[in-house]
């Protein structure tokens, strides 16, 4: 059993370039890793089958090779490398072990078989590393990109003069409520904003939950001093929210167009056509 | 869960709910909350330090500033030897008073914390203990 | 004790809130608000929170207790300058205050209260001396 492990490294010392060439090949043949350039690819490898040669001679994958493969599978699943690519680089190292194996083992089958399976046991084992690694960054990823989308999402604009718009886009949760609810409160005392239009055209539902959330927001408007208008609601919401008996118990307009109208109203404004429209 | 440096705080009348207040701000930027974060740590301890003074009869604050890994926060707990409350769970609803507040107090300090627990005992007192994380 | 001083300006009184209102003091200033309310026939009385960094339960009830010995005093109370923050954790809170008027900053509150006069008038407008 000591020698088994003694087998595969020296092997792979022996056989070395070959398994790198082969290893190449595979992968090339496979038709991954086209986004990489082929000196990419061969330092990659060789820092890998190295790392895979200690971990042979350890008996167990070393923190090394670990570390490695953690790195190298976090950095493609950043650039949106598919998982199955992933993966195949460490099973695409199966094929160019066993050959040569088999080739520095020729009289010995059992022998050969034996090195064959050890190294077997050990990139399957990696392969495992792999999709938990994978897993792990697409999750950072998916984490990063919320943080994002609530950010970018929950633009405010200015309309007028002290007038500004929210235009909602989405379903609102507790934690987006939050940053909306910031972002809004900032945006009326940096503009001296008296007036807010809450447009909800891009909100797909209007629950009880979403509607406290929303009234959270006018109600912490309010407290600043600054009115909020709801526009946007569209007749299937309208109806859901009366079925529901949600109320938001604001001024409420069908558009954000007729909204602002009444927002300038509101402000002691009012716009005039200079010419007869369409003329 | 490795937390440092506790500070003890009485509370016997107006002037001390203040002065915890003052160290539960200190706490909270020490932390690195956030400023609405912070607003609404410190107005929660507020309510509870009131809480403790009104109904507990006085008693004390413990301010705990933690560290977990990459994480920092406060917690206090809020301790005292007053009657106790009787039902828990209306004392937690909105509107619920015996005193001078609004009857937000209890409630209210649980909406603005990330942790809330609260034991009781009738003729015993109150421990309320609250945190929140960065 | 310290008494937050009650400035007069136009038709409103103005107080400013500073840091960390403590209760005698609040209460006081309930009480010396209604005598002045009297006193100079204020029909307005701007608050003005801007300095502070919390409202608890205890300071709302006191800001809606002044609202509503005001309003039995015919004066309209508005709150002005809460920060974002504050506005947040209040009604997350559950205190929104639905009773009293609130404005933006000072100069704004003024205006709601001029508003209000224009549109009620004073009992002064329509009292013409004949002698």
């Amino acid at each position: 059993m000591a020698r088994r492990p003694a087998g595969l490294v020296d092997i792979i010392a022996a056989h070395e370039d070959e398994i790198i060439r082969q290893w190449q090949a595979e992968l090339a043949s496979n038709g991954s890793e086209r986004r990489l350039s082929a000196r990419e690819i061969e330092t990659q490898c060789r820092s890998m089958l190295d790392a895979f040669r200690e971990s042979a001679e350890a008996g167990q994958a070393s923190e090394r090779l670990h570390d490695l493969l953690a790195g190298m599978t976090r950095t493609r699943a950043l650039q949106g490398f598919p998982i199955s690519e992933t993966v195949s680089f460490v099973l695409s190292l199966k094929r160019p072990l066993a050959d040569a194996a088999i080739k520095a083992l020729e009289r010995q089958p059992a022998a050969a078989l034996r090195e064959v399976m050890a190294a077997g046991d050990l990139i399957d084992g990696l392969v495992r590393n792999v999709t938990e690694a994978f897993a792990r960054a697409r999750e950072e990823i998916i984490l990063h990109q919320q943080q994002e989308i609530s950010e970018l999402s929950t633009p405010v604009v200015k309309l007028w003069d002290g007038i500004l718009a929210l235009p909602l886009i989405g379903t609102l949760d507790s934690s987006r409520t939050q940053v909306v609810m910031e972002n809004l409160l900032q945006a009326i005392v940096d503009e001296g904003a008296q007036m807010t239009i809450i447009d909800i055209t891009g909100v797909p539902t209007v629950d009880t939950l979403v509607a406290q959330h929303l009234l959270k927001t006018i109600a912490a408007a309010r407290l600043m001093g600054a009115e909020c208008i709801i526009s946007g609601i569209r007749p299937q919401i309208a109806q859901t929210m009366v079925h529901l008996g949600v109320e938001l118990s604001v001024v409420s307009k069908a558009t954000l167009a007729e909204a602002l109208g009444y927002a300038l109203a509101q402000s002691g404004r009012a716009v005039v056509a200079r010419r007869p429209a369409g003329g | 869960m490795s937390s440092t440096n506790v500070e003890r705080h009485v509370i016997q009348n107006s002037d001390d709910v203040v002065r915890v207040r003052q160290a539960v701000r200190r706490a909270a930027l020490d932390a690195g909350l956030s400023l609405v974060d912070q607003t609404k740590i410190i107005t929660a301890a507020s309510e509870l330090a009131r809480n403790t003074l009104d109904h507990g009869g006085g008693g004390e604050a413990l301010l705990e500033r933690l560290a977990d890994g990459g994480r920092s926060g406060v917690r206090i707990r809020f301790e005292d030897t007053g009657p106790g409350i009787a039902d828990i769970d209306a004392a937690l609803r909105p509107g619920f008073t015996t005193g001078r507040g609004m009857g937000l107090g209890l409630g209210g300090a649980r909406q603005l914390s990330n942790e809330f627990s609260i034991v009781s005992e009738l003729g015993q007192g109150t421990r309320v203990t609250i945190a929140r994380w960065k | 004790m310290d008494r937050i001083p009650i400035l007069k300006i136009g038709p409103a009184l103005l107080v400013t809130i500073q840091v960390d209102l403590h209760d005698d003091v609040a209460m006081a200033l309930e009480e010396d608000l209604g005598n002045r309310i009297v006193k100079s026939g204020a029909k307005g009385v701007l608050i003005d929170i801007s300095a502070l960094e919390i409202v608890d339960s205890f300071i709302g009830r006191t800001l809606a207790n002044i609202a509503g010995v005001a309003r039995l005093l015919d004066a309209e109370t508005v709150v002005v300058g809460m920060r974002p923050a504050v506005a947040i954790t209040l009604v997350e809170l559950g205190l929104s205050m639905p009773g009293i008027r609130t404005a933006l900053d000072a100069e704004r509150g003024m205006a709601v209260i001029r508003a209000r006069i224009a549109e009620v008038g004073t009992a002064d407008d329509h009292v013409v001396d004949k002698r």
